[in-house]
């Protein structure tokens, strides 16, 4: 019995067709159940992934729909009328250009100061022979598994730092990232140590040779964290919303959950009397502000899937 | 580094610190270096947790941490006085609904993309699948207002359905339902990566043997691709449990309106609006204190069941 099927095994093999290699499996997937499996499966994973990406489609396509279309036509993907107005609207205040700028000069400034203290630091501890490279290590390791929590990080901020109402508010409690910090170090300390010997021979101290000979090397590296820290910037709005002041310097999620999400929900509750209620703009005009704030991290989603992946893999084997 | 310094301290202290000088001298730059991200750590991550003392005081921003009044327990006893088994009622209830919910569609999602032959295939429904991840949690609830909301395309399909409006949005029976499927579809195909790094390692003798030995797929699937990531889905499952208390606060946040109140109030959210809303930075410190010490006990106490099952768990 056993025999039979290497045996069958084998010729498919030869002929090539009933024998399908993939990554894990060797097998034959000609029989009946294995054909139905196959097509549940595909099918099942193929409308897993269209209903993810749907909704964004279909905003997409609405921000460009009139409002009549949106009321009274169902689901759509391409709308009949295709009219800018919805962008016209949203463009014709500066409330969301400067929005849009404030969200860049947070994401740009934050990214080089991220990247500024995290090489600043991941460099010398990278070197084994630094003096108290252990209790910094431990430090940085213990940092990792305790935080104080978001009320004594709060009281530091607002109260002691005394940095309400600035920028730096947002950007300085997060500029290191203690995992991505291990990471780039664990990146420099497979740099091979005899360039950085050649480069000391050549008269360079450690800072030169790490301008001149390890920056340059680990520039992959360094957009690979960039773009880390750049979308956790982008994205972010629970620091912006509780430390700024001036809605002048609101970045984009917040001009956004100031639009739709008070709105709404001031809209369906009018019992709060909010004094701030403002009329909940028209469908399609919400449509657009959404997709304002999602193309920049759609412009960069193809170099996000391959480091953020590997970025997974890399602590995922280690851990 | 240590034996150096070990002979050094043996031949008197002053040669150890001589040496350390010298040291320190040859690499001066690296000290430098070092010294802006030392001081991050020490003032934004080690003064906040000096700063949980606060949770024992009457803390008022004018006389500082140090001269506030010290009051003992009185805000844990203040906490189980208020109506806090409302709070922790709410967490639980939406964190087992989420971890009965989100936590097992992505290692069913992973196995299924594990048998999906065609590579263009997968690797096509794989970037449709990550998609979200990387869309902000205040796009995700806006898309989610501008679809359920009263005027949206689900909430005008459901009224004519139904024959009266439903409110997704402010409908207490509904919010957990919504909070986690917002998280099924921001997170499923991105929770799919780590159960996929796992499955790479499988030996692919394992089932050529199996085929041999004439297992079918199902047989293959249940015998040996499943038991391949059983430790990952183990250590997944301990460090979720360990967090059984939080149910972050950036969503709800955003989510919670004065409709559902009664159950968008978890612990998180308590703690962010009595806190930072209402300035009461003990009450909210000693909640966060509680909370973060029930974790702890969570994270060990898994993790000594997955020892039981003859699991690595977590440590």
């Amino acid at each position: 019995m056993a025999e039979d099927k290497k045996k069958r095994h084998e010729t498919a093999t030869v002929n090539g067709k009933k024998i399908a290699v993939h990554e894990g499996a060797v097998g034959v997937y000609n029989s009946r159940g294995s054909i139905m499996f196959d097509v549940i499966n595909y099918l099942i994973v193929g409308l897993a992934s269209i209903t993810t990406v749907l909704p964004l489609i279909y905003v997409i396509g609405a921000s460009f729909a009139t409002e009549f279309e949106l009321q009274t036509r169902p689901m759509f993907i391409i709308p009949h009328d295709v009219t800018l107005d919805a962008y016209k609207f949203i463009f014709a205040s500066n409330k969301l250009i400067r929005s849009f700028g404030n969200s860049v000069f947070i994401t740009v400034c934050g990214t080089l100061i991220n990247l500024f203290f995290t090489v600043t630091m991941a460099y010398p501890i990278s070197k084994k022979y630094l003096r108290f490279r252990n209790p910094i290590l431990t430090m940085v390791i213990i940092s990792m598994f305790f935080s104080g929590g978001m009320i004594p990080g709060y009281i530091l901020v607002a109260s002691i730092l005394k940095l309400r109402g600035t920028y730096w508010a947002i950007i300085l409690p997060g500029a290191i990232s203690a995992y991505n910090m291990m990471i780039v170090k664990n990146f420099f300390q497979g740099i091979p140590q005899e360039l950085e010997e050649s480069a000391y021979l050549d008269g360079c101290n450690d800072l030169t040779t790490l301008v001149r000979i390890v920056l340059p090397l680990s520039l992959p590296v360094l957009a690979t964290f960039g773009l880390f820290y750049a979308v956790g910037h982008w994205n972010s709005y629970f620091s912006a919303m509780i430390y700024l002041t001036d809605s002048k310097m609101y970045p984009l999620q917040l001009l956004l959950r100031s639009i739709i999400v008070q709105a709404e929900a001031s809209a369906g509750d009018m019992s709060l009397m909010d004094p701030n209620f403002v009329e909940p703009p028209a469908q399609s005009v919400k449509m657009a502000v959404i997709v304002v704030a999602t193309v920049p991290i759609m412009c960069v989603y193809p170099f996000l899937q391959k480091y953020f992946v590997k970025g997974v893999m890399v602590g995922a084997l280690k851990g | 580094m240590s034996s150096a310094g070990q002979v050094a301290t043996k031949s008197g202290k002053g040669k150890y610190w001589h040496q350390l000088g010298s040291d320190i001298r040859k690499h001066l730059w690296l000290y430098i270096l070092m010294i802006p991200g030392i001081v991050y750590f020490l003032v934004f991550k080690y003064l906040p947790m000096f700063g949980i003392v606060i949770a024992f005081e009457n803390y008022v921003p004018f006389s500082g941490i140090l001269g506030s009044k010290w009051v003992g327990l009185y805000w844990f006893q203040f906490f189980f006085k208020s109506n806090w088994s409302l709070y922790l009622v709410n967490t639980l209830i939406l964190s087992f609904m989420s971890i009965v919910l989100t936590f097992p569609a992505p290692i069913i999602l992973a196995l299924m993309l594990n048998e999906i032959r065609s590579l263009h295939y997968k690797k096509l429904t794989q970037t449709l699948l990550y998609v979200p991840h990387f869309i902000s949690i205040v796009i995700v609830v806006s898309i989610t207002y501008v679809i359920f909301g009263a005027s949206g395309l689900i909430g005008r399909f459901a009224a004519q359905i139904t024959g009266t409006k439903v409110d997704f949005l402010g409908d207490p029976k509904l919010f957990r339902w919504m909070i986690v499927g917002q998280n099924i579809w921001k997170e499923t195909g991105w929770g799919t990566i780590i159960f996929l790094a796992a499955l790479t390692n499988v030996d692919t003798q394992l089932y050529e043997a199996a085929m041999i030995d004439g297992a079918n797929r199902a047989q293959r699937l249940w015998h040996i691709t499943l038991p391949a990531i059983r430790s990952t889905i183990v250590l997944m499952l301990v460090l979720r449990m360990g967090s059984v208390l939080d149910t972050g606060y950036e969503q709800l946040i955003l989510m919670a309106n004065a409709k559902n109140r009664s159950v968008s109030q978890t612990l998180d959210v308590f703690v962010y609006q009595s806190g930072i809303q209402n300035s009461q930075y003990s009450y909210a410190a000693a909640v966060g204190l509680l909370k973060s010490i029930v974790s702890v006990i969570m994270v060990v106490g898994t993790n000594k069941i997955a020892h039981m099952l003859g699991e690595e768990g977590l440590y």
